[in-house]
């Protein structure tokens, strides 16, 4: 291990980690495993980490108690207390640690062995450094963006995708030159320099609605650095922890691509923020949606025997999966069965509706795929959409022009009725206008998603008791 | 060297096509816990940190390798921790894990 001592007990206790890192990955395979399976990943990580702890020749530990002590602190503050609603920046945060780690154990490795450094680990220590760094500032961008502490409207200027291109160019022949001459040091620190420009640059065009496939990009790079790492420091489980969680990310961004009919090409260069073009011909048909009072909603939720509720961002910024439980427990009370409808790219990240939902109690049976419920719209008596625009946007089919057209998306308008809860008419930073909204069979309720919902609530235990 | 990068290699390319079948069967019900978890996995370069931070190679690797120790058990501990704390969550009718 380039210069470290290697005892082959630490050499087993890595295999013992990477063998509990891969089932606990199987464990996911299934909401019943899941839990069992995380367990044995974080019992894999202590045995390598004690085993590293003991015998990799480690002599000062008063720095590394810190770190351990003061990280697992803050860790277990950020897990414990960090409500669900607020799990994308989180997840975006952890990146930016994972990245920042990487990059500065590539920092230390290439300052502490300096000239003596071979071709092939400057290879990876530069890749290890551009990677590390890019994901953190990127992540830490996408924090901002996700908290709102910047616009998360995209931000674009002329020859954006000239510059990101150009970078990482440079990125790559910066890599060249230190492979031929890994003693050039002010090339390694500009290499570091370019990724935390990159992670910025590459991260601010992006919207909102385009966060899933960023937050797994992101992902994909965390892993792609430690993996360099790994490469960097000759250690067999960092490669394949960090092969593992690459995987995972790529897989993931390829799925949430798909799922907004974007090319994985046009993901990769970060081109996704421009797509959403200008509002076109604003004030046209929204004159004529069909503005829906609560009664009227009630009256239509009471009277209905099969119900699909079909979330989205706008349920998790009004917090409001308690509520549409309540209100799905009240009309299962009534009678009525109730399905879930979860788009591949609801919310911020993949998954977060999921998430959301069983926080609050769903079952996990009633939460439905896309192509598992989308031919059950025809025969649904009302389907009630909370928070969600684009997934149920019928222009995403029948309309050519349209910027999403392409994208799968909900067949909402087939079911009897349709009650859409929407805060406002604006379009939201897409300035897509949505033809469900103006569907005779619609009604449009607009408010505060979980004031509304409580609404109902009300009004159907009402009518129960009546 | 040469064998070394081959054997690294190996192993990554490997692990990546194990990781693609093992990541393919998960469903997209525990997307969000995946990339927590994955996230807690790839906080193994903790092993890196600690070696930059103990092994007495002079205060700026130490400090450097103190900062890489505390943001690598962050995700360690926090993303088992979370995963965990999700997981939990998910239930099917009736109560039932």
């Amino acid at each position: 291990m380039n210069g470290h001592i290697v005892s082959p007990y630490l050499t087993f206790a890595y295999l013992i980690a990477s063998v509990c890192f891969i089932l606990a990955l199987q464990g996911l395979s299934s909401p019943t495993h899941a839990r069992r399976g995380n367990a044995i990943g974080a019992f894999g990580m202590l045995v390598a980490v004690v085993g590293t702890l003991i015998l990799a020749g480690i002599i000062d530990y008063r720095w590394i108690a810190a770190g351990l002590i003061i990280g697992s602190l803050i860790g277990a503050a950020m897990s414990i207390w960090i409500p669900m609603t607020k799990m994308p920046e989180r997840i975006a945060l952890s990146h930016c640690f994972g990245g920042l780690a990487a990059a500065l154990v590539g920092v230390v490795e290439y300052h502490h062995r300096g000239a003596a450094i071979d071709r092939f680990t400057m290879g990876a220590l530069g890749l290890e450094v551009f990677l590390g760094f890019l994901t953190f500032t990127g992540s830490l961008m996408a924090f901002g963006k996700l908290q709102g502490l910047i616009t998360g409207a995209p931000v674009t200027w002329k020859g954006q995708n000239a510059s990101n291109i150009t970078m990482f160019c440079a990125a790559l022949v910066l890599l060249v030159l230190l492979v031929i001459d890994p003693s050039r040091s002010v090339l390694f620190y500009a290499m570091g320099a370019l990724g935390l420009l990159v992670g910025v640059l590459a991260v601010l065009p992006i919207g909102g609605a385009d966060m899933p496939v960023v937050i797994s990009l992101l992902n994909s790079y965390a892993g792609l650095a430690s993996a360099a790492t790994g490469f960097a420091l000759g250690n067999n489980v960092l490669i394949i922890a960090g092969a593992l969680d690459g995987t995972s990310g790529f897989l993931l961004s390829m799925k949430m691509s798909k799922a907004m009919n974007r090319s994985f090409a046009n993901v990769l260069f970060g081109a996704f923020g421009q797509v959403a073009p200008a509002a076109e011909g604003a004030g046209g048909p929204a004159a004529n949606y069909n503005l829906a009072t609560v009664e009227d909603a009630v009256g239509v939720l009471t009277a209905s025997q099969t119900v699909i509720v079909v979330p989205g961002y706008g349920m998790a910024v009004s917090q409001a999966q308690h509520a549409v439980r309540e209100l799905a427990q009240a009309l299962e009370a009534n009678g009525a069965t109730v399905k879930y409808a979860i788009h591949p790219v609801a919310g911020r990240m993949p998954g977060h509706m999921n998430v959301l939902l069983a926080e609050a109690n769903v079952p996990y049976d009633q939460l439905f795929d896309l192509d598992d419920i989308n031919d059950e719209f025809s025969r649904t008596d009302v389907t009630l959409v909370v928070g969600a625009n684009d997934v149920v946007n019928p222009a995403a089919k029948n309309n050519p022009g349209s910027p999403i057209h392409g994208m799968p998306v909900f067949n909402v308008e087939e079911s009897r009725a349709v009650i859409v809860l929407k805060r406002s008419m604006n379009t939201g930073f897409a300035g897509i206008e949505n033809d469900l909204f103006v569907q005779p069979n619609t009604m449009m309720v607009l408010g505060d998603a979980k004031k509304t919902l409580r609404e109902f609530i009300a009004g159907v235990k009402e009518e129960a008791a009546a | 060297m040469a064998n070394e990068l081959l054997f690294g290699l190996f192993i990554f390319v490997l692990a990546g096509f194990l990781g693609h079948y093992v990541i393919e069967k998960v469903p997209p019900l525990l997307h969000t816990p995946l990339m927590a978890g994955t996230n807690a996995i790839s906080g193994i370069s903790l092993v890196g940190s600690l070696v930059a931070a103990g092994s007495g190679w002079g205060w700026t690797a130490t400090l450097l390798g103190f900062i890489a120790v505390t943001c690598a058990t962050i995700n360690t501990v926090g993303g088992f921790l979370i995963t965990d704390r999700m997981l939990k969550m998910f239930k099917r009718r009736g109560g039932k894990g």
